[in-house]
Order: structure tokens, then C-alpha cells, then sequence
């Protein structure tokens, strides 16, 4: 802390270096920020393009564009992709830009690590990448990894667990720093109770991210010595079991989903009161709610093996664990509702896309209560019902949320009016298709349909084709996105944003009292004065 | 435009809610054929409807609000931001409404689980990409792969359309048989990675685990086709290995019984016969197109990095017991077929490989000779 005080004693005014090597070596963590959002958003388009490729094969029964491998390797590639390259990512460049502006601090507790874990981000998903172009191919056996099938994936096996490696060692470094900073560097008088939402949710999630890690990173090198090493962990010939991998790949995978739900709930927790010009409603409750769902998240691992064949209690415990689950996550949607009742609401697209959030990701909710009925997963295991479950959770909750987050933020980070009409041109097109797109596989999975099959019977045809032409005007409508990023960056509508930009934000949280864009170093002082109209 | 009407249609019904459509489209969970699959469907039921309750509630609440606070209809925004009670209260409920669906869910959970006092027993073993099936009460055993006609419409840029197959995707060579109105125990295994054996009528599917025994269990009360496919990724064909449950009354079964025996006595006698090449190379092909195409492809050109071609190779124009040898044993991903196909069938393909494929070797071998070497290898000894 001295060192940074002195430093900034001795050269007042100083900003980035000059050129593109400031991006390469910043230690500044709305650089860094920047850098994992735009990365974030590349990844984005790779991992929807790899979509679109699922989707077009899907347009129609019979095989038309790829052969069977190859489309595997499509829906392992978006997943690890749009999880570990987009999603995750994305919130981690959120933590970056925000927390620091949040708590009242001048940046990072770490901004060399910070610097670090994005560069190795990079690493890993482009060596992640590059087995797209190896013998045999990128790896085809889903994001899951099941041994034995990974065990027979060509050269690309020990590339992606290094890959994997790489990731997780990243997700470590950025959670250390985002804990190191919550911890030391907040305001004086910014009490643990009385910080805003986005950054609570975090805090936990980066726990999360430290437990489960290296969980994951361990059972990928178990993959790694049964294949090259003649080690049996999960070959029963050796004395091994296949089904010990899934226990530890969901102890890691299980709570890896909430790694992408719980900051998701905090932006929301952020926007929600802004717009409706009241407090958010129960805090501490959602405090504690987030708090269970990670604890939960933790003991509900083997609900997605149901059909693994686990004993009766086995079954049994993990069926009731999971119902317990519903609770606090209604906990939340309640506060929320309660939240916008009896407020003032205005509509702006980060609104737009809040609400939509708390509206579809219930609908994910209650397909997840649903499918926590142990002997009911008997049937919806493994079919279109789960894709369509967690991808209401995840594209239009989290995906969404980063949306509502970018609108939200890019006026107080570029100091620049987004076009609020093409906002909700982008909105309204995004959230029809989102629903064309995935309500339908409720309907195949139910009727019958397994998911990661790249042909399928006739009588799913029509459902896959109003599925695929939402999906096709979802990926569409991002461009729009891409579009707005870019015009705001260049200048926006040319309107002067204030340092509040949302009437009457600077109540809510401190990044709104800085300037926009605020200076290169957030708070070179501590501010004095803490909001609390947020608890 | 039937597809515009159809699409239509479909939409109306979408609107009416999940469980008002039954005719063209399947927009729900089916009843299936056995007890079991009715009471998950009455569970699914239940969940679906609180699931809809508690939504009407909570969006309706939602959407009230959101029209009727708003800024531009002049609310003003209220202050008040805690309510423990209200906060206690939306939490005991919907704890409640958890321990009243575990109940039932438990209940279902315990007789889904309870493969005790079966009256017969069915092994299941998972292979890439088909089914191997073994009665374990009377020794009918055999393999049930995707039916020809599928198999060739599926190619990719076969350019032939799948509505002209009836079942397509979900028809097989050989479907399972079983006997109504009895308990059956099934028990799964796998040759290679994880299969899970689903047929939706049945009410559940069971994962297939290398090395591992799992258990299930049904009872089904009408005659009937009941058709369902693999549902654990298990590779390249795992769309491609459907799975067909055929339910007959005692006599028809007692029947199919008595037929498959007489098959396997058929089969016997045409193994110890002397076969001309041309015999062999000509049933070679449908055997190689049902076990072979998959990997090696059904021009023989295999897949680069992955699966060796049949053309050209050095195994299939060498040694022809070296060809043997490898084809009963397997060799990394390529299965041990000794346990798989009839000494017939077995000499077929090793005669069609050699001389067909763009291959020209000439020689061949008969099936008596690989009988003796099936009964000499360990790995060996399940002929049917």
C-alpha cells in the first residue's frame, strides 16, 4: 500500500503509456478490464458461431453440413468456449472495471497478477483453439470429459487439459486479487454490510472459484496420467471407476455453473433499484440467500447423475438437497418483485434486459425444480429438457445480465451516450428470438429427443427448425451489440453523459460519483461520504 | 403452405399450455406403458402445474407493477425497502410446497429402485455404436444395430430424405423381445464408454458403465413397438444407435423364443460348410456396412487421425491370420469382434475386406477355421 501511495506522490497526472504495448504490460485494472470484456466478446461471436454450426445441422433430419465427430467437437467447443472463454471472462472484466470504483479504492490489490491472469486466459483458450486443427480433431466428448470416450480423442487430449490447466491457474490468480481487494482496500466506513450487491456476489464467487478449481484441474490430470501414464483412476480394469470422474468433475462442475449465476445476481441486484428509484428490497436477506446458494452448490453435485446408478440414499439425499435450492434462489426473485413494487420505473434497455433476466431465469428455475425430482430426471436426463434448462439460465440470465451490465456501465466508462433506440431495437429482437430459440427444446426433450446428436427423427423436425431460425435471428441481433460497443467507444450520440448518468445513481453506489470516464486511478482518495440507499 | 399452417398450429397450441396437445405434435412428457412411467408422468404433473401457479403469481405480480409504477404513469417511488415478515413468510412457503412434492417423489423413487422378486433377467451391454443383448434365462443372445434403410438416408450429404424411411433413427436390424405382464430385470454393462439405454414408454433410462452393473427394472402390460435411443454421448454414432422394444403376449413370445433357437441351430450347421469366396465376399458387404462402415466408412477410405482405412492397408492385404488375430482380439479403440459376430459372419468380412473395398488379395477363409479359433481365444466363447 506505501509503495502505491508514494508512487502516486511522485508522478501526479500519470495515465497509460503511449502505444499498443500499454495494452500488453497494463497493470490497471479498467485496462485490464477492458481487456477481458472485449476478449470476453470475442469469444462470444467464436463460441455463437460454433452455435450456429449446431444449429444449421439441426435445421433439418438428415446430415447435411458436418459429420457426426465434427459436430461433437462443436458442442464441446461452445461449451468450454462460451464458459470459460465468454462468460467467465466477462464478469471477471466486470470485477475488474467495478470493484475498485465500488469500494472506493485506486485499483487492484494485485495489478501484476491482474495482468498475469488475463495473458494466461488468452494462452489457454487459444491453445484450446488450436485443437480445432489437430489430428483427429478438437476434443468430441462433450464439455464434461467423460472417461473413458475423452480417453479417445486424437492429439488433441493433452492440449486441452493443459489448456484447462491454464484456465483454471487464470481463474485462481483473478479470484486471489478480487478477495485480496475486497478485503484491504475498501473505504474506511464501507462495512462488509454495507457494500453494494455486485460486489458481495463476487466476493463469494471467488471463493467458489478456489475451492473448485483445483478440483477440476486435478481430475483432468487424472485423465492425463490414464492416458500417457498407465495410471487405472477411472479404468475398471485397473481397479478404477469411470463414474469416480463424474463425482469430481461435478463437485467442480456444480458450483462452476453458480461461478456464472451468482455475479449475475448482483448486477441485477445493482440495476434493478437504480430504475425503479428505490432500495433495493431485503439486502441482507439476499446476502445471506447468495450465500446459501453457494453453500448448497457445494452438496448437490450428483444430481446430474441421477441415472448414474447410485444407490437409493444416494439418490434420495442429493434429490432433497437440490429441492432446497428453490428456496433461497426464490428468495431472491421475490426481493426483486418487491424491489420494483411501489417504484418509479423508467425502462431503459439495462432495465429491459434486468427484468427479462429475472422473468426467463425463473423459467430456468423452474425446469431446474423440476428436474431436481429424482425419479422424474429418469426421464429428462440427458434430453433437449436439461439444454433447454440451462441455457435459460445462462443466455438469457447471464448473457442477458453482461448485456444490461455493458448498457449500464459503457456511458460512465467511455463518458459516451449509447443510441437508447437500437438499445431496445437490440433488446426486443434478442428476447423474442431467445424464447424461439429455446422454448421449443422443453417440447423435444419431453417428447423424446436426446441432446448431443447431430441427426435426429422426423417427428422432431419442426420443433428444431423454429429453434434454429430463433437461433439464427438471436446470433444475428448480437451484432447490434457489437455494433453499439463500438459507436459508443467512437462517441455515441455525441451527448454529454453527467457524472451520475441515471438519475439519482450516485445514491446507490460510488462509481457514480466519479467523472466520466473516470480518471486512470479511481480513488487516489478515499471518499468520505458511503451510499446506503442500496441496502 | 402445410408447413406455415402446421408451424401455426403449432404456436396456438404452444399458447394453450403443455398439456392440451396430443395429436400431430408431442409437446408433453408421454404416459408411457408401465406403472412406473405413469406415476413419473403424474409427478411430472404436479411439479409442472405448482411451477405454473407459482409463475402466474410472481409475474403476474411482476407485470402489475411494472405497469402500474412506473415514472411515466407519475408513481412516485416508495421508500420502504425490509419486511421480515413478509421475508420469513416466502420462505416457509415455498418449503412446504418442497416437502409436499418430495413425498410422492420419494415413493416413486423407492418402487422405481426395487428390482427385487423379477421374473426374468435381460443383459444389456453398451457398444460404439449398438446394442448387444443376452437373455440370461434362456441364452438367446445377439446385437441389435440401426436399420439398414437409416443408416444409408444418415450419411452425410446422402441427399436422401428421411421422412421417406418409416422409424427413422429409431429402427433397428434386431429388436428386443419381451414377454408382457412380467417383471423384467435388466442389467447393464459396457464393452467400451458409457451408453444409457432410454425408452421413454418404459419411464427411465440407466447409464451403461465399463466394468461396472447397474440395475433396472419393468413391467409392461400392453403389446406394443416401443422405440428409444442412447443417451450418454458415447462418441461419433451416439445419434446412430436406436433402441426397439417389442412387447408380445406370453404365447407370441414363447414363440419368438422357440424361433430364435431354431436360428441359432441354423446358423451351426451353416458354420461347419465349405463356402466359396464369391458366397463369402457377397455377405461380407452387408455384414461390413452393419459393423465395419461406421469407422472404416463404407468406401473403406477411414477417417484421417483417427480411424486406419480398410483400402490399402497393410493389415487387410498382409497376413490373413494376422487379420484375424487382430479383428477377434481389437486393438485400442477397435472392438474385439470374436465375441461379437458368428463364425459366418466373421469369415465373411475378413474375406470382403480382402477382396473388396479396392482391395484384390484373392484368398479367403472359412468359417469352421475361425469357429476353432473363436473357441481357442479367451476373449471368445459367446457363439451364438
Amino acid at each position: 500500500m506505501s509503495a502505491v501511495v508514494a508512487e502516486h506522490d511522485d508522478h501526479h497526472d500519470h495515465g497509460p503509456a503511449k502505444g499498443l504495448l500499454r495494452w500488453v504490460i497494463t497493470t490497471n485494472h479498467k485496462d485490464i478490464g477492458t481487456l477481458y470484456l472485449l476478449f470476453a466478446l470475442a469469444m462470444f461471436f467464436v463460441g455463437g458461431a460454433m452455435a450456429m454450426v449446431i444449429r444449421a445441422e439441426l435445421f433439418e433430419p438428415g446430415m447435411q453440413f458436418v459429420n457426426p465427430q465434427f459436430f461433437n467437437s462443436m458442442t464441446t467447443m461452445h461449451a468450454l468456449v462460451m464458459v470459460f472463454g465468454a462468460v467467465m471472462p466477462a464478469f471477471v472484466g466486470l470485477a475488474n472495471w467495478m470493484i475498485p470504483m465500488m469500494i472506493g479504492a485506486p485499483d487492484m490489490a494485485l495489478p501484476r497478477m491482474n495482468n498475469m491472469s488475463f495473458w494466461m486466459l488468452v494462452a489457454g483458450v487459444l491453445l484450446l483453439a488450436s485443437t480445432l486443427f489437430m489430428e483427429g480433431g478438437a476434443p468430441a466428448s462433450g464439455w464434461t470429459l467423460y472417461p473413458p470416450l475423452v480417453l479417445q480423442t486424437g492429439k488433441a487430449l493433452p492440449f486441452a487439459i493443459f489448456s484447462v490447466h491454464l484456465l483454471g491457474i487464470s481463474s485462481i490468480m483473478g479470484a486471489i486479487n478480487i478477495i485480496a481487494t475486497i478485503f484491504n482496500m475498501r473505504a474506511p466506513g464501507m462495512t462488509l454490510m454495507k457494500m453494494p450487491m455486485f460486489v458481495w456476489t463476487w466476493l463469494i464467487t471467488a471463493f467458489l472459484l478456489i475451492a473448485i478449481m483445483p478440483v477440476f484441474a486435478g481430475a483432468v490430470t487424472m485423465l492425463l496420467t490414464d492416458k500417457f501414464f498407465h495410471t487405472s483412476f477411472f479404468d475398471a480394469a485397473g481397479g478404477g471407476d469411470p463414474v469416480l470422474y463424474q463425482h469430481i468433475f461435478w463437485f467442480f462442475g456444480h458450483p462452476e455453473v453458480y461461478v456464472m449465476i451468482l455475479p449475475t445476481f448482483g448486477v441485477a441486484s445493482t440495476i434493478i433499484p437504480v430504475f425503479a428509484r428505490k432500495p433495493l428490497f431485503g439486502y441482507s436477506s439476499m446476502v445471506y440467500a447468495t450465500a446459501s446458494i453457494a453453500f448448497l452448490s457445494f452438496i448437490v453435485w450428483a444430481h446430474h447423475m441421477f441415472t448414474v446408478g447410485m444407490p437409493i440414499a444416494g439418490e434420495l439425499y442429493f434429490m432433497y438437497a437440490t429441492m432446497l435450492i428453490a428456496i433461497p434462489t426464490g428468495v431472491k426473485v421475490f426481493n426483486w418483485t418487491a424491489t420494483m413494487w411501489k417504484g418509479s420505473m423508467t425502462f431503459e434497455t439495462p432495465m429491459l434486459f434486468s427484468i427479462a433476466f429475472v422473468v426467463l431465469f425463473t423459467m430456468g428455475g423452474f425446469t431446474g425444480l423440476m428436474m431436481s425430482v429424482a425419479p422424474v430426471d429418469f426421464q429428462y436426463h440427458d434430453t433437449y429438457f436439461i439444454v433447454a434448462h440451462f441455457h435459460y439460465t445462462l443466455v438469457p440470465a447471464s448473457v442477458f445480465i453482461l448485456m444490461a451490465a455493458g448498457y449500464f456501465w459503457l456511458p460512465k466508462w467511455t463518458g459516451h451516450m449509447y443510441d437508447e433506440r437500437i438499445g431496445r431495437l437490440h433488446f426486443w429482437l434478442s428476447v423474442v428470438s431467445v424464447n424461439i430459440l429455446f422454448f421449443p427444446q422443453h417440447f423435444l426433450g419431453l417428447a423424446g429427443m436426446p441432446r448431443r446428436i447431430p441427426d435426429y427423427a422426423v417427428q422432431f423436425a419442426d420443433w428444431n427448425m423454429i429453434s434454429s431460425i430463433g437461433g439464427f435471428i438471436f446470433g444475428a441481433s448480437q451484432l447490434l451489440f457489437l455494433y453499439i460497443v463500438i459507436d459508443t467507444i467512437k462517441g455515441g450520440t455525441g451527448e454529454k453523459v453527467t457524472d451520475e448518468v441515471w438519475e439519482d445513481a450516485a445514491k446507490h453506489s460510488l462509481e457514480w460519483t466519479l467523472p466520466s470516464p473516470p480518471p486512470y486511478h479511481s480513488f487516489t482518495t478515499p471518499p468520505t461520504v458511503i451510499p446506503t440507499e442500496h441496502i | 403452405m402445410k408447413k406455415t399452417k402446421q408451424l401455426f398450429a403449432g404456436l396456438i397450441l404452444m399458447a394453450f399450455g403443455l398439456g392440451t396437445a396430443q395429436a400431430e405434435y408431442t409437446l408433453n412428457l408421454m404416459k408411457g406403458v408401465t406403472k412406473v412411467s405413469n406415476d413419473i408422468y403424474d409427478l411430472h404433473m404436479l411439479i409442472l402445474w405448482v411451477c405454473i401457479f407459482i409463475g402466474i403469481g410472481v409475474f403476474g405480480t411482476m407485470f402489475y407493477s411494472i405497469y402500474h409504477h412506473r415514472k411515466s404513469r407519475g408513481h412516485k417511488a416508495a421508500q420502504f425497502h425490509e419486511n421480515t415478515t413478509v421475508e420469513i413468510i416466502w420462505t416457509i412457503i415455498p418449503t412446504l410446497i418442497l416437502i409436499g412434492m418430495a413425498i410422492p417423489a420419494t415413493k416413486a423413487m423407492m418402487e422405481l429402485d426395487d428390482v427385487q422378486e423379477s421374473e426374468m433377467s435381460i443383459k444389456v451391454t453398451g457398444h460404439q455404436w449398438k446394442w448387444e443383448y443376452e437373455y440370461l434365462d434362456n441364452g438367446i443372445h445377439f446385437f441389435s444395430s440401426l436399420d439398414e434403410a437409416s443408416n444409408k438416408v444418415r450419411q452425410v450429404g446422402s441427399g436422401l430424405d428421411p421422412r421417406s424411411v418409416p422409424n427413422y433413427l429409431l429402427n433397428v436390424d434386431k429388436p428386443l423381445v419381451i414377454p408382457t405382464k412380467k417383471k423384467i430385470r435388466f442389467v447393464f454393462t459396457s464393452a467400451d464408454v458409457i451408453h444409457s439405454w432410454w425408452v421413454p414408454d418404459l419411464g427411465w433410462k440407466k447409464d451403461t458403465n465399463p466394468g461396472f452393473i447397474n440395475e433396472s427394472w419393468t413391467s409392461v402390460d400392453e403389446p406394443g413397438t416401443y422405440r428409444g435411443q442412447c443417451t450418454e454421448l458415447c462418441g461419433k454414432d451416439h445419434g446412430f444407435m436406436p433402441i426397439v422394444v417389442i412387447a408380445m403376449n406370453e404365447p407370441d413370445y414363447n414363440a419368438w423364443v422357440e424361433k430364435q433357437k431354431a436360428a441359432v441351430a441354423a446358423e451351426a450347421g451353416s458354420a461347419s460348410k465349405q463356402w466359396a469366396t464369391e458366397e463369402l465376399v457377397a455377405k461380407g458387404k452387408s455384414v461390413y456396412e452393419t459393423n465395419c462402415s461406421s469407422c472404416h466408412m463404407a468406401d473403406g477410405a477411414g477417417l484421417a487421425g483417427t480411424f486406419p482405412a480398410i483400402k490399402a492397408s497393410k493389415v487387410v492385404t498382409g497376413d490373413i491370420n494376422a487379420q484375424v488375430k487382430l479383428m477377434l482380439d481389437g486393438k485400442g479403440m477397435m472392438p474385439a469382434f470374436g465375441k461379437m459376430l458368428s463364425p459366418v459372419d466373421f469369415a465373411a468380412v475378413v474375406t470382403y475386406t480382402r477382396n473388396g473395398l479396392g482391395n484384390s488379395v484373392g484368398d479367403s477363409i472359412q468359417p469352421s477355421a475361425i469357429q476353432t479359433l473363436q473357441s481357442a481365444t479367451p476373449a471368445a466363447g459367446k457363439n451364438e
